[in-house]
């Protein structure tokens, strides 16, 4: 048996409501502090200094170490992927989402030869990256079907991610083998009372096992493992954050040869007619963003087209790593827009070339492919 | 012309005028990344193997802004954590008929990618029986350096801080060892943040260095690459002359054994 607790376990002996009201109410000498630490020191104290409406006054100066420390890790570059929805059958009842169970809505899954094709055309416009998406339907896209469309789609890109339900640690080692090389597992919300209140029927109403799964697919030997709450679903929305955060903190720690990496994805509008509980305005993204990096300095920050294109761009050299372009979130979207329902609006619908020419006039060099499949080593596997 | 004043760096078998290498990964763009190539007057430039992409089709691949003619290439098996995966990459450099020529990285930590020493050995005999010319990443290990060198590597390249750090040669007494000790040429590799870095290592006696970071996020990079090539030279130049020894106090005046001279009214 592992000595080690779960994440599940820290979590409720981390006073994430204390952290956020000391957030709420921190001094300037609290962001000075935190700001003379070196990344590497700062604790979740001073990531909650770091988010604080007192940091946000000096947010020029929080984006300038952040940016030290991205242009240091990172460089000059962005890592570009593809999100391919390959189904939105789903079975459970998420309230804010366009998938939603019980919404009448144009449902489709992809056949596996319509998933290659799907991932062709991205192939054709430049990405070397995707990361396949799903509802959460046992039957119709279980971990057979996932283990079947990540076999054919490796024979055309080199690297591929997954963010669907969450799986056992056994299955995770089988998707590993057909060729996962990421997880990624929104949390949604942090907070068990919140997230009673949206996850109501079906399988994901079970919170621990949610939110183990990246330990699972940890040990399963999956080298990225992605994090994030959906900002909106829990008001204050810094409890999330901390959490998040901390989430990051303990998988970097326990699976050291995994690269983790953090999404802030705000709400966005989407056939369930959804309104956030919590506003997250622009700046206190940027600042989220800001905290992230000087919390988490090797972490990735992901940003998708969710949001504005202006913005995007703005947030790139303050910390964001991992970007996607010219997105569909219906399945089918790429070869056949608009033939199912999407789970939200894109924002940024600009094309991916429009998108690296923008960051290449901020400086910026896209990366679309890092990653070989011939480093793909299933014996990894722990 | 003196011996000393022709001096280039042999790695098997192959000479170098340049004693600078420098690393592809993080420029702003590929036309950056090639004018400070130009800029640094190097002659191997280094490439990580998981971002070549021989069908590009977002953009030009990297190797298109490296001239094939101009640099030795020396493709890199960064990203890989285990030895059978430093493997498979170097094979599938040797598929692309890319030069033989490795620079061995075994990294399973993705965040300080500090090298794994015992898949880095593993790695470095297999590649080295199937005929590539190795060049690994280490720790700053002088048993480990030994070791390599033992296998049948043609150089080592000890880090000098962790990558991406621009800290310095901070385990310069564990160089100093290494250089002290290596028959093959010695590289420092990884933590070289500025040209004053960059002469310390070669002050030291190491044959050479590897830049990347310090160049790729400089605000001016063919600039900097410039400056670490006078750097790099500067520092040749000073290990080739002789260092004066530094002193942590001036001379005594009065020697301490002038009793024993012979014109002491001590003596006879």
């Amino acid at each position: 048996m592992p000595v080690t607790r779960s994440f599940a376990a820290e979590l409720a002996d981390t006073p994430v409501r204390d952290l956020a009201a000391f957030s709420a109410g921190a001094s300037d000498a609290d962001v000075t502090r935190a700001l003379a630490r070196t990344a590497g020191e700062r604790d979740l104290w001073d990531f909650a200094a770091l988010l604080s409406p007192a940091a946000s006054a000096r947010l020029e100066e929080v984006a300038r170490e952040s940016r030290r420390l991205t242009e240091r890790r990172f460089g000059k570059t962005v890592h570009m992927y593809a999100p391919v929805y390959l189904s939105n059958e789903c079975l459970t009842t998420c309230t804010y989402c366009g998938f939603a169970k019980d919404l009448d809505i144009v449902r489709r899954t992809l056949t596996v030869a319509e998933a290659v094709r799907e991932a062709r055309a991205l192939a054709a416009r430049g990405f070397r990256h995707l990361l396949l998406l799903t509802g959460e339907h046992q039957r119709l896209t279980g971990v057979d079907y996932l283990a079947q469309a990540l076999r054919a789609l490796g024979a055309v890109v080199p690297q591929l991610s997954i963010e669907v339900q969450v799986w056992s640690e056994d299955e995770y080692r089988l998707l590993a083998a057909a060729g996962c090389d990421g997880v990624v597992i929104y949390q949604e919300t942090y907070d068990r009372a919140t997230y009673a209140d949206y996850h109501v029927a079906g399988k994901k109403r079970d919170y621990a096992w949610r939110i183990e799964g990246p330990e699972r697919a940890g040990r399963a030997g999956i080298r990225r493992l992605g994090v994030g709450a959906l900002l909106g679903l829990h008001e204050p929305w810094r409890e999330d954050a901390i959490a998040t955060a901390a989430h990051a903190r303990f998988l970097t720690r326990r699976f050291w040869r995994s690269e983790v990496s953090v999404s802030t994805p705000r709400i966005r509008p989407s056939a369930s007619g959804y309104t956030p509980r919590a506003v997250v305005e622009d700046r206190e993204l940027a600042q989220l963003v800001c905290a992230l990096r000087l919390y988490l300095p090797d972490a990735g920050v992901v940003m998708s087209s969710r949001e504005a294109a202006a913005f995007r761009d703005a947030l790139v050299p303050l910390g964001v790593t991992h970007t996607s372009a010219g997105s569909h979130t219906e399945p089918g979207g790429y070869t056949e827009p608009g033939g199912a329902e999407g789970q939200f609006e894109v924002n940024d619908t600009r094309p991916p070339d429009e998108v690296a020419r923008a960051l290449a006039a901020r400086g910026f060099d896209v990366v679309w492919k890092d990653w070989d499949p011939a480093m793909r080593d299933t014996a990894l596997a722990r | 012309m003196s011996a000393r004043e022709h001096d280039p760096l042999v790695i098997a078998g192959r000479s170098f005028g340049s004693r600078l290498i420098v690393g592809t990964g993080k420029f702003s763009s590929g036309e950056a990344m090639r004018d400070a190539l130009v800029a640094s007057g190097t002659q191997m430039v280094t490439v990580a193997l998981r971002r070549v992409d021989l069908d590009a089709t977002g953009g030009p691949d990297i190797l298109s802004f490296i001239d094939l003619d101009r640099y030795l290439l020396l493709p890199n098996t960064s990203g890989a954590m285990t030895a059978e995966e430093a493997v498979r990459l170097a094979r599938l450099a040797r598929a692309m008929e890319l030069p033989t020529w490795i620079k061995l990285e075994v990294t399973p930590d993705p965040r300080y990618l500090l090298p794994d020493p015992i898949e880095t050995l593993k790695a470095a005999e297999i590649l080295v029986a199937e005929g590539f010319t190795v060049l690994p990443y280490i720790n700053a290990d002088p048993v480990l350096a030994k070791r390599l060198e033992e296998a049948g590597c043609a150089t080592v390249m000890p880090l000098g801080a962790w990558i991406g750090s621009n800290l310095g040669v901070r385990t310069r007494d564990a160089v100093r060892i290494i250089v002290e000790q290596a028959e093959i040429p010695v590289v420092v590799d990884a933590g070289i943040g500025a040209p004053s870095h960059a002469a310390e290592a070669m002050e030291l006696g190491v044959d050479c260095v590897l830049v990347n970071t310090a160049i790729a996020v400089a605000r001016d990079p063919a600039r900097m690459a410039r400056a670490f090539r006078s750097a790099v030279e500067a520092g040749r130049e000073a290990y080739l002359a002789g260092l004066a020894p530094a002193r942590d106090a001036a001379d005594a005046s009065s020697p301490l054994t002038g009793f024993l001279d012979p014109m002491s009214p001590l003596s006879g």
